[in-house]
């Protein structure tokens, strides 16, 4: 039986009832609080540095070599992944799987937690998901799992993840790795 | 854009750029913006009293304007065109009234779940038999829970501004979903008032398809080669998670325009003599009635308020709440039968009790001012010259 989360089953009690949007231009969300980006930036490092089979989730936007910002953002990805100790399981597309999913190797926004239980993950980041599929998938993770979600958006967060940066471009994503390495010396990971 | 117009972005188009005072109906006002807001396409069924404001929209069509402008074989077809114009990622307009909205409504409430950004013009009458065509907002209770965000044009300069912000406001990554602008039939579309407008050689920024929470269906280019919306209809528990999420995606979705309700139009609602003992609170039309019921009252120094709604969706529950915190009772003048926004106030403040229903004008009747000054007399325990009568 999965592990659920402080929701249980019901997928309602998702952030915006609770009157959290997605953060001021500039800022990010750490749970309820709007904080700065490198803030947010060493807490999912530090989370997915001390939590159990940490993995990456990226999405069609980074995995697909359509422009080459997503060549870039592909390429520091897997640094990403090498500094967080991280495996990767990709979302590369938005069809539900039926009859069944192949838990080990895909994630799917319209039932992620089949993907999380499995892999019994505790710490992810969602990154390259396009915007509406990254915010279901989060309000299900949220209410089915206790994995701790992370989403670094090229465009304006998500506040169903317990941690969001907004506005995030290959620069940040390289700013972001340096952050981790810091945090991962710092506890000796 | 051919006709060489300069580009910007709407805080600019809304709030800084230069403008000039013109004498103009309101299907007028919505088309000038329109004009202004470099649309890519426009579709419609023409029906009374919108087609004033899509005829209008043809006439820019053909002056270069809008790229692509055509009638649809009725009001389920346009619906349906426009959400499969907006997977090409385009910018879209179109509108309707009455009867044809609810004839659209089908695919119109199927438009936020599919994440179909555009702007739709609600220019409003009688809905139900005997057929008619004049002027009645109840067809705007039937957009309440059909998850678009829905502004409410008080005369022709909200007619102008409300669509022009439409536009930013349904593309906005984390709203993205359709924005509908209503205002009365004939009362405000056939009718002529002052509108303060921006110069038709700025227009706004062009849509980028890419900055969207949904890709945009271009089979040629990668990452698009994907199904966006596939069905959910297993009868197991994960497909009612994933219908669940979804539905509340499109509301988060609906709660988030408030901000940029906020940055383009100044807020979802005016209050004036906010220490009053008795408020008239009203939206569109209604409103203008309102507020010169509210001048009648300040002559008469009587202690009234006055509270226009902009927003019906998403609707201002805490800024209403706070607005009416001290008042003794709101008096919610409405230009439909059934007073809609009668009961959304009753349900977002916690003294329903002060809510007086009415006064209600429906079937095309024009709202008095005195009808609502009666309130106002009765509201603050004072006699009327009609109500003695």
């Amino acid at each position: 039986m999965a592990n659920l989360g402080p929701a249980d089953y019901s997928p309602y009690p998702v952030a915006t009832y609770d009157g959290i949007l997605t953060p001021p231009e500039g800022k990010a969300l750490l749970l309820t609080d709007i904080v700065d980006e490198e803030v947010a930036m060493r807490e999912i490092a530090r989370v997915m540095l001390t939590s159990e089979n940490a993995t990456i989730f990226p999405g069609p936007q980074v995995l697909y070599a359509w422009n080459e910002e997503a060549k870039k953002k592909a390429t520091l990805i897997k640094e990403m992944a090498e500094v967080l100790n991280a495996k990767m399981i990709p979302m590369y597309d938005y069809r539900p799987k039926y009859p069944k999913i192949d838990a080990e190797v895909e994630i799917n926004p319209n039932h992620p937690n089949l993907t999380i239980w499995h892999n019994n993950i505790k710490a992810c980041i969602f990154i390259g998901v396009h915007c509406h599929y990254a915010n279901v998938a989060l309000k299900i993770v949220r209410a089915e799992t206790d994995c701790y979600t992370s989403a670094m958006c090229a465009l304006s967060g998500h506040e169903d993840a317990m941690a969001t940066i907004r506005d995030q471009h290959s620069e940040d994503l390289a700013r972001f790795i340096q952050v981790a390495r810091e945090v991962k010396q710092e506890l000796g990971k | 854009m051919s006709l060489n117009k300069t580009l910007v972005s709407m805080e600019y188009l809304l709030k800084e750029a230069p403008r000039e005072k013109h004498f103009i109906t309101g299907a007028q006002a919505m088309a000038e913006a329109v004009k202004r807001a470099s649309v890519d396409m426009a579709i419609a069924y023409p029906i009374t009293p919108q087609s004033e404001v899509m005829h209008l929209v043809g006439d820019i069509y053909a002056q270069g304007h809008i790229k692509e402008y055509y009638r649809a074989e009725e009001e389920l077809g346009t619906m349906s065109a426009i959400a499969g114009a907006a997977r090409a990622g385009v910018r879209l307009f179109t509108a309707t009234s009455g009867p044809g909205l609810l004839r659209g409504l089908e695919a119109i409430v199927s438009w936020p779940g599919h994440r179909v950004p555009c702007v739709l013009g609600v220019l409003t009458r009688v809905v139900n038999a005997p057929l008619s065509i004049q002027p009645d907002n109840i067809e705007m209770a039937y957009l309440l829970h059909s998850g678009v965000v829905l502004l409410h044009a008080e005369n022709q300069q909200d007619t102008f501004d409300m669509t022009l912000a439409a536009f930013a406001i349904t593309e906005k990554v984390d709203v993205y979903i359709p924005v509908a602008v209503a205002t009365e039939g004939f009362f405000v579309t056939h009718a002529k008032g002052y509108v303060d407008m921006t110069s038709e050689e700025l227009a706004f920024n062009e849509p980028d398809p890419y900055a969207a929470p949904v890709p945009a269906m271009d089979n040629e280019v990668p990452p698009a080669r994907i199904q966006r919306d596939a069905p959910v209809q297993k009868s197991n528990f994960m497909s009612y998670l994933i219908h669940s999420v979804w539905q509340q995606e499109i509301w988060d979705s609906n709660k988030r325009a408030m901000k940029y309700i906020y940055q383009y139009l100044g807020g979802p609602i005016e209050v004036q003599n906010p220490d009053a003992d008795v408020f008239v609170l009203a939206s569109g039309c209604a409103a203008a009635q309102a507020r010169e019921a509210h001048r009648y009252a300040q002559e008469e120094e009587l202690s009234v308020g006055f509270i226009k709604v902009r927003a019906i969706r998403p609707f201002p529950k805490e800024e209403i709440r706070a607005a009416l915190k001290n008042a003794k009772k709101v008096i919610i003048p409405e230009h439909n039968i059934i007073g809609w926004l009668a009961t959304e106030v009753k349900a977002a403040i916690p003294n329903s009790g002060i809510v007086v229903d009415g006064p209600r004008v429906y079937g095309g009747m024009t709202l008095p001012v005195e009808l609502i000054m009666e309130q106002v007399y009765m509201a603050l325990g004072m006699k009327s010259e009609t109500l003695q009568a």
